[in-house]
């Protein structure tokens, strides 16, 4: 089940061109072709960090050819059946939660949503109690989010099945750079040498953390944009370039990634009003329009809108912010079959 | 237009490059537009022509510490009060500190300021900006709205910030939008209820005292801050010999720093307080003659970058009282001069170093044209007598309020003409006015 090879083994040329010189036909055949040739080698997803340049790569392939399942009528490719998918989710989030349940689902699997309240006391002795009580009930997979750093992968060495890591702090957030990437890849057709700005809280932002280790991998130029509040430390040892000011850094990028402000956590330290962000840092049509006429518009959701981006930008032409999560689901089902579908049966 | 102004067989000064010539000069359209050694080769026939013989001619001066009530209490100075008396000093630009009521932490209020002060005399007032929303210490005000509105700078006026993670977080973003900061210091906990400098002149009139530490201990907190967020940073006014020697510590690191000194701790000691005089109850405190020599040291080896006056405009009833309950603060726009040309006549600072502090430094701080006589810079202009005796009469005095630390005070040396861009805005009368 979920390994049909109908593709043949290819030579890797142009890593970041592969998908389109690709043979797939997965519209023909719903229930076939969800898995790579190459078996997924890690049993974890916890950041981009542990990805090279083939398996992001491999990942995105995956992740296009399951995009015509979720447009179909019947959305299922059952490579999934019987698996049971456990959603751990120790801060809110609604869209990356439903994206996860909707992934699991349309692959057949059996999906549990798990909503803890964490006390800020003794956050690291729950994390390890709770991952080894559902460790006990033989889940396939735990989606994990938590806001401290570092707690996914805590958690992924006390279970004996996958985790994917669905944000931890400031640290990363994988499926959200792989859908970013997808995301990109289909407008422009490629990766390489595209030059993508990432604006905003580049200092709080695992989105950002995630998506810089990506496009570097694929040889984006990189640049950030943020006031220096908002700039942490060795950035420019991450980012290809640093700004400071919106429209130089804007000038002639391919794609704009507006970040989501923590305007309530910022405001008064790291940045003195939404007002006054907005007018230097929020992404307007005078601002866009340093940037490459056809540039892309990005957001990871959800936006406030009039802090970092105008609402007519975010509705308007160049935006491809609801294509963003349509593709969500399709890297998450992709990264489930990955991890799950890929993996060799182990027995207990 | 105004009228072209030829001032001729004048001393003409620079402070920017440290030069001297004998000749004339001449204004026109509001900037200076030649400068000639020796006689002038010539001037349009509709020019104002004055015969400044045994004068010198300077810049005008930048006061970088300027309190004034408007808004919120005009009975002690508005901005034009401020203005005029500015002008009767010789100081054709001057810095208002944001303690007014409502504090100045709002694009709308540094707004109003300017065309406040547009209306004056002609005197620019630079608006400086509150560095915390109502000078609270608790969050940072707008910095790039402000300076899109003419904020010169950010500063809490005389309150010190104690947080320093908020320090850190407005350094940084002053950094940003490549903007000053100019913060007064002193540590609220060790300062306490303190109210002059710590020593046998506090001890024997039995009053509460603040220590140099008050002082060193935050300077050398922000100037390590300043290093790490790499903000252009204004110790505004130093008190002490400690302060001195960190300044100069750090001064070989970083070329972002600059400080000032108020113009009453140059000149005065702790012994002048006297009997409970309050007009001497200042911020910071008068300290003690080594301090003073200290900071006379510091202008010298120019470790200290500015002069100010600390004009501080306080009404009769807050200066009435027990020296403890009285108020801090002195006015100083009119005097600023004549104190300083004291250092002077003494033989202690050359005459260039004293105008360089009071002209071309604050004029770089804050990134203007101003502070220099060259050709193309603004025709902002003082003719100066150094040798005027005079006596500085409380009725005489242009601020609204009378708390000057310089009352009859006998000076040698006085601002005879002030002009801002080529016109006139001051001239001295031998009455007195």
């Amino acid at each position: 089940m979920g390994h049909s090879c109908d593709r043949p083994p290819q030579p890797v040329k142009d890593e970041t061109t592969m998908a389109r010189s690709k043979p797939q036909k997965s519209s023909g055949n719903p229930a076939g072709p969800a898995s790579s040739v190459t078996p997924f080698k890690h049993r974890h997803l916890l950041g981009i960090a542990q990805l090279n340049q083939l398996e992001i790569v491999d990942l995105l392939d995956r992740a296009e050819a399951m995009i015509p399942i979720s447009r179909q009528p019947r959305k299922i490719l059952p490579t999934l059946t019987g698996k049971t998918q456990i959603n751990l989710f120790f801060e809110n989030s609604t869209r990356t939660q439903a994206s996860f349940e909707i992934a699991g689902k349309r692959l057949g699997a059996l999906v549990v949503n798990m909503s803890v309240k964490t006390s800020s006391v003794a956050k690291g002795e729950t994390l390890v109690d709770t991952a080894t009580t559902l460790n006990a009930m033989q889940p396939d997979v735990i989606i994990v989010r938590h806001s401290a750093a570092g707690a996914v992968e805590l958690l992924s060495q006390k279970v004996g099945c996958s985790v994917v890591n669905a944000g931890d702090g400031a640290h990363e957030h994988p499926t959200q750079a792989l859908l970013d990437a997808l995301t990109i890849r289909k407008h422009k057709q490629r990766l390489s040498g595209l030059t993508v700005a990432i604006c905003g809280d580049i200092a709080n932002s695992r989105v950002a953390r995630s998506n810089l280790m990506l496009l570097n991998a694929m040889n984006v130029r990189t640049r950030v944009i943020a006031p220096t509040t908002l700039l942490p430390k060795g950035i420019e040892n991450i980012a290809a370039e640093v700004f400071t000011d919106m429209r130089e850094g804007l000038e002639g990028a391919d794609v704009v990634m507006m970040l989501r402000l923590q305007h309530e956590r910022a405001s008064g330290r790291m940045i003195p009003s939404p007002r006054e962000y907005y007018h230097f840092y929020g992404l307007d049509a005078e601002k866009l329009a340093y940037a490459k006429p056809d540039a892309l518009v990005m957001h990871p959701g959800p936006m406030n809108r009039g802090v970092e981006i105008d609402p007519a930008i975010a509705d308007g032409a160049q935006s491809v912010i609801n294509e963003q999560v349509e593709m969500g689901v399709a890297v998450r089902m992709a990264v489930l079959d990955a991890l799950i579908a890929d993996q060799p049966q182990v027995s207990a | 237009m105004t009228r072209p102004l030829l001032i001729e067989n004048a001393r003409i000064m620079d402070p920017a490059t440290e030069t001297f010539i004998n000749g004339a000069l001449l204004a026109e359209d509001g900037q200076i537009s030649a400068i000639h050694e020796g006689a002038a080769p010539g001037a349009p026939e509709s020019a104002e022509r004055i015969d400044a013989s045994g004068l010198i001619l300077a810049p005008g001066l930048i006061d970088m510490r300027v309190f004034t009530g408007e808004p919120g209490h005009e009975y002690r100075e508005t901005l034009a009060s401020a203005a005029a008396a500015a002008a009767a000093g010789g100081v054709t630009s001057f810095v208002c500190m944001p303690d007014t009521m409502p504090v100045i932490d709002d694009s709308a209020l540094v707004d109003f300021i300017i065309r406040r002060a547009a209306s004056a005399n002609g005197v620019h007032v630079l608006p400086a900006a509150a560095m915390t929303k109502s000078l609270a210490g608790e969050e940072i005000t707008e910095f790039g709205l402000l300076k899109e509105a003419g904020a010169v700078c950010f500063t809490d006026g005389r309150k010190s910030v104690g947080s320093t993670a908020l320090l850190r977080a407005a350094f940084t973003y002053a950094a940003n939008f490549d903007m000053p900061i100019m913060n007064h210091l002193q540590d609220a906990g060790l300062a306490g209820h303190g109210v002059m400098h710590e020593g046998l002149m506090a001890t024997g009139l039995g009053l509460k005292s603040i220590p140099p530490e008050a002082e060193t201990i935050p300077l050398e907190r922000d100037l390590q801050l300043a290093a790490l967020t790499g903000v252009r940073y204004h110790a505004a006014q130093l008190s002490s010999a400690g302060s001195v020697a960190i300044m100069a510590r750090h001064r070989k690191l970083s070329t972002r720093l600059s400080c000032g000194v108020s113009i009453n701790n140059l000149s005065l000691n702790e012994n002048d307080i006297g009997s409970y005089r309050t007009f001497f109850k200042l911020s910071p405190p008068l300290r003690s003659e080594d301090d003073r020599q200290a900071l006379i040291q510091g202008l010298k080896a120019r470790t200290i970058d500015v002069i100010h006056s600390g004009h501080d405009p306080q009404d009769v009833e807050v200066k009435r009282r027990p020296f403890a309950e009285a108020g801090d603060g002195a006015i100083g726009l009119e005097t600023l001069l004549s104190a300083a040309l004291r250092l002077v006549h003494s033989g202690d600072v050359d005459l260039m170093t004293i105008f360089r502090a009071l002209t071309i430094r604050p004029a770089e701080i804050l990134g203007l044209s101003t502070g220099r006589i060259a050709v193309g810079a603004p025709a902002d202009m003082i003719l100066v007598d150094q040798d005027y005796p005079w006596v500085v009469k409380e009725s005489d005095l242009k601020s609204r309020s009378r708390n000057t630390s310089f009352e009859n005070a006998r000076f040698t040396g006085k601002v005879m003409r002030t002009f801002v861009g080529g016109t006139e805005i001051y001239r001295h009368h031998e009455d007195g006015q």
